[in-house]
C-alpha cells in the first residue's frame, strides 16, 4: 500500500464515522438514542439490516471459500427469504404494536421476567462472544498481510466504532451503515471489473465459467442427502430457515435495525429488500472467489496464501521441504495451465475425444496440486501445531494487494474495515440497549429520568466495546472465521427461536414451562455439539424443536400438577 | 391457588387488532396492493434463484 491507499482508507473510515457522529450529535431521549428519530425510511433499514449481517469476514472469507471449495456456501442463505417473510408478517407487527425497545422485552410481556432475562442473557452471551470475532477477523488478516501490528489495528478499529456508536446511538449506526454499504458495493464491483480485465485476453467470460465449473467450483446447489455434508439444499432450507428466523427475528442487533423504521411498512420493506437481494449478493461474492480461482490458473499462485506463516517457516528447519513442495507446485501449475488451454481449445473445436483426454489431464493436475497444498499445510502444522494452516481467508486480500491498482487497494481494504465496523456498531448498539433495557432499567434502576438511561446506555455500549476489543486482543484464529461465527450462532439461536415461537404460537404455554424447557434444550444442543458429528446448521432445528416440544411437555405436567392440587 | 406465571392475557389485549392492522396497512408499492402480493413476489424470486442456480451448476459442471 502507498500513500494514496492510506489516504483513501483513512479518509473513508474516519470520514464516514465523523459524518455519522456529526449528523447525530445531541440525541436527547432514550427512544431517540435506541430507536433513532423514527424517520428512517425502508431503504436505509434495508441497507442497515444487510450491513449488520455482512461483516468483514463475508468479504474476506467467502471469496476464499469459493476458491477452495466452490460456491456451495450460497445454500446457507436459502432459508433467508422464507424466514424474512415470516418475520415481516408475524414478528414485526407484534414488536411495533407493543413499542418494545428490545425483542426480550416482548418475552417479559408475554411470559415473565425470568424468561425475559434468559432470552436477553443468551443474546448477550453469544453476541458478546461474536463481537470480539467481528473486530478480530479483519484485523488479523489485514495486519498479517500488510505487516501492521495486530493489537494496534484492533485498538484503532475498535476505538473508532466505539466512538461513533456511543456518540450517536442507533441513528448513527444506521446512517454510517448506509455509506459503508455504498463503499462496499463500489469496492466489490471495481474488484470484479479489474479481475475480468486481468484475465488472459483470449479467455472469454463463458470460458472462465467453463474452467471454474470444470474444476468443480460452480456447484452451487447440492441435492445430496448425506447429512455429514456441510452445505446442501436441505440443510440450507431447513437449517437456514431456522437460523435466519432466529437471527433476524430474535437477535437484538437485527431487531433494533428494523424497529428504527418510521412505520411498519418501512420495517417490512427493509426486510423484503434483503429477502430479494441477499442471495444474488452472496452469489456475486462467491462468483468473485471462483473467478479469482480461474485467474490463478493462468497466474502462479503461492502454494500457501498466508505468506507470512510460509515465509517464517521457509527460513527454519522445514525450509528445504517447503521449498521443494513450492517447486513441485510451480511445475504442476504449468502442466495444469497447459491442459486447461488444450481442454478449452478442444471444446471450441468440438473435438470430443481430445476434450475428454484434456479434461482428465486437467483434473489429475488439479488433484496433484491439491495434494501438494495439503502436504504444505501438514508440514507447516508439524513444524508449529499452533500455526494457522487455513489460508482461505487470505486468498482475496492477496489478489487485491498484488493485482489491483493503487488507490483501489486502499478502497478494498476500506471495504473490509467498513464491513467490520458496520457489523460491530450494530452489535455494540444492541448489547448496550439490551443491558440497559432488560437488566439495568428492568432490575437495578426502575425509576429514573430519561437522561439517566441515555447515559447508562452510552456507558454500557462503551463497556461492551471494551469487552469486544479485549476479547479480540486475546482471540486465536478459529478454523474459518465465517464458520466460527455461524457455529456460535447455531449453538444458541435454535433455543432462542424456540422460546419466541412458543411465545407467538403456543398461547397456553406459560413462562415457567418455557424457561426450564429452554435450559434443557440448550444443554442438549451443547452436548450434541461436543459429541456428535453433524452439520452445525442442524443445531438451529434441534435446539428449536427441543425447546418447543419440552415446553409443551413441561406445561402439560404443570397443568396435571395444578389439577391434582385443586382436587 | 397457582400464582399467575405468565402475562398471556395482557399481551393478547395489547395485540388486539394487530393482525388486521398489519394486513390492511398499504404497501405503498405500485404493483403490489397487499402484503400477500409482496410476500408472493419475494417467494417467487427465491424459487427463481434456486432454479437458476441449479441450472447454472448443471450447465458448468
Amino acid at each position: 500500500m502507498n500513500v494514496l491507499d492510506y489516504l483513501v482508507l483513512l479518509g473513508t473510515m474516519v470520514g464516514i464515522a465523523a459524518y455519522g457522529m456529526w449528523q447525530t450529535r445531541g440525541r436527547g431521549s432514550l427512544k431517540n438514542y435506541l430507536k433513532g428519530d423514527a424517520a428512517t425510511g425502508w431503504g436505509t433499514i434495508g441497507l442497515s439490516v444487510m450491513a449488520t449481517q455482512a461483516s468483514a469476514i463475508t468479504f474476506l472469507s467467502m471469496p476464499g471459500q469459493a476458491y477452495e471449495s466452490g460456491m456451495g456456501f450460497v445454500q446457507n442463505y436459502f432459508g433467508m427469504p422464507v424466514a424474512l417473510i415470516i418475520i415481516a408478517a408475524v414478528f414485526v407487527p407484534i414488536y411495533r404494536r407493543l413499542k418494545v425497545y428490545t425483542a426480550y422485552e416482548y418475552l417479559g410481556n408475554r411470559f415473565d421476567n425470568k424468561t425475559r432475562l434468559l432470552g436477553a442473557g443468551l443474546f448477550l452471551l453469544q453476541r458478546g462472544l461474536a463481537a470480539g470475532i467481528t473486530i478480530y477477523a479483519p484485523a488479523i488478516i489485514v495486519s498479517t498481510v500488510l505487516g501492521w501490528p495486530l493489537n494496534l489495528t484492533i485498538l484503532f478499529s475498535g476505538a473508532l466504532v466505539i466512538f461513533y456508536t456511543v456518540s450517536g446511538g442507533s441513528k448513527a449506526v444506521g446512517l454510517t451503515q448506509k455509506y459503508q454499504m455504498a463503499v462496499i458495493f463500489i469496492g466489490m464491483i471495481i474488484a470484479f471489473v479489474v479481475l475480468l480485465e486481468k484475465m488472459p485476453q483470449w479467455l472469454g467470460f463463458t470460458d472462465m465459467l467453463r474452467v471454474a465449473g470444470g474444476m468443480g467450483k460452480l456447484d452451487a446447489v447440492s441435492f445430496s442427502t448425506d447429512y455429514h455434508k456441510r452445505y446442501t439444499i436441505w440443510s440450507g432450507l431447513l437449517g437456514g430457515v431456522f437460523l435466519s428466523l432466529a437471527y433476524f427475528g430474535t437477535d437484538q442487533s437485527q431487531v433494533q435495525r428494523y424497529l428504527a423504521g418510521d412505520s411498519l411498512r418501512a420495517s417490512r420493506l427493509g426486510l423484503m429488500f434483503n429477502a430479494v437481494l441477499k442471495i444474488p449478493m452472496q452469489f456475486f461474492i462467491l462468483l468473485l472467489g471462483a473467478l479469482v480461482f480461474v485467474f490463478y490458473q493462468f497466474e502462479q499462485p503461492p502454494v500457501f496464501f498466508n505468506q507470512t506463516v510460509w515465509q517464517a517457516h521457509a527460513q527454519g528447519a522445514t525450509g528445504e521441504e517447503l521449498h521443494s513442495l513450492q517447486s513441485q507446485f510451480v511445475q504442476v501449475h504449468a502442466e495444469k495451465e497447459a491442459s486447461i488451454r488444450t481442454w478449452l481449445n478442444a471444446q471450441h473445436a468440438g473435438a470430443g475425444a481430445a476434450e475428454a483426454a484434456a479434461r482428465t489431464q486437467m483434473l489429475a493436475a488439479q488433484q496433484t496440486s491439491d495434494g501438494l497444498i495439503a502436504k504444505t499445510k501438514d508440514t507447516l502444522h508439524a513444524a508449529d501445531p499452533k500455526a494457522s494452516t487455513t489460508d482461505a481467508d487470505y486468498v482475496f486480500i492477496t489478489f487485491v494487494l498484488h493485482y489491483l491498482p493503487h488507490g483501489i487497494i486502499g478502497l478494498l481494504v476500506a471495504v473490509i474495515f467498513a464491513a467490520g465496523l458496520s457489523s460491530s456498531s450494530s452489535e455494540l448498539n444492541a448489547l448496550g440497549s439490551t443491558t440497559t433495557v432488560d437488566f439495568y432499567r428492568n432490575i437495578l434502576c426502575k425509576e429514573a429520568a430519561d437522561a439517566h438511561y441515555v447515559a447508562a446506555s452510552k456507558w454500557f455500549t462503551a463497556l461492551w466495546g471494551v469487552v469486544a476489543v479485549g476479547s479480540a486482543l486475546f482471540a486465536n484464529l478459529v478454523e474459518n472465521l465465517i464458520q466460527a461465527v455461524n457455529i456460535l450462532g447455531s449453538v444458541f439461536y435454535g433455543v432462542m427461536l424456540g422460546i419466541f415461537l412458543v411465545a407467538f404460537f403456543l398461547k397456553r404455554v406459560g413462562g415457567t414451562a418455557v424457561f426450564f424447557a429452554a435450559l434443557a434444550a440448550e444443554t442438549l444442543v451443547l452436548t450434541g455439539y461436543f459429541t456428535l458429528n453433524i452439520g452445525y446448521l442442524w443445531y438451529n432445528l434441534i435446539g428449536c424443536a427441543a425447546c418447543v416440544l419440552l415446553s409443551l411437555m413441561i406445561q402439560a405436567a404443570l397443568g396435571l400438577n395444578a389439577r391434582s392440587a385443586k382436587t | 391457588m397457582m400464582p399467575p406465571e405468565d402475562n398471556t392475557d395482557r399481551t393478547e389485549n395489547a395485540l388486539t387488532g394487530t393482525a388486521d392492522e398489519s394486513r390492511n396497512e398499504p404497501t405503498g408499492l405500485p404493483w403490489f396492493r397487499t402484503w400477500r402480493d409482496v410476500y408472493l413476489f419475494v417467494f417467487s424470486c427465491f424459487v427463481l434463484y434456486v432454479v437458476l442456480l441449479t441450472i447454472f451448476s448443471r450447465a458448468f459442471s
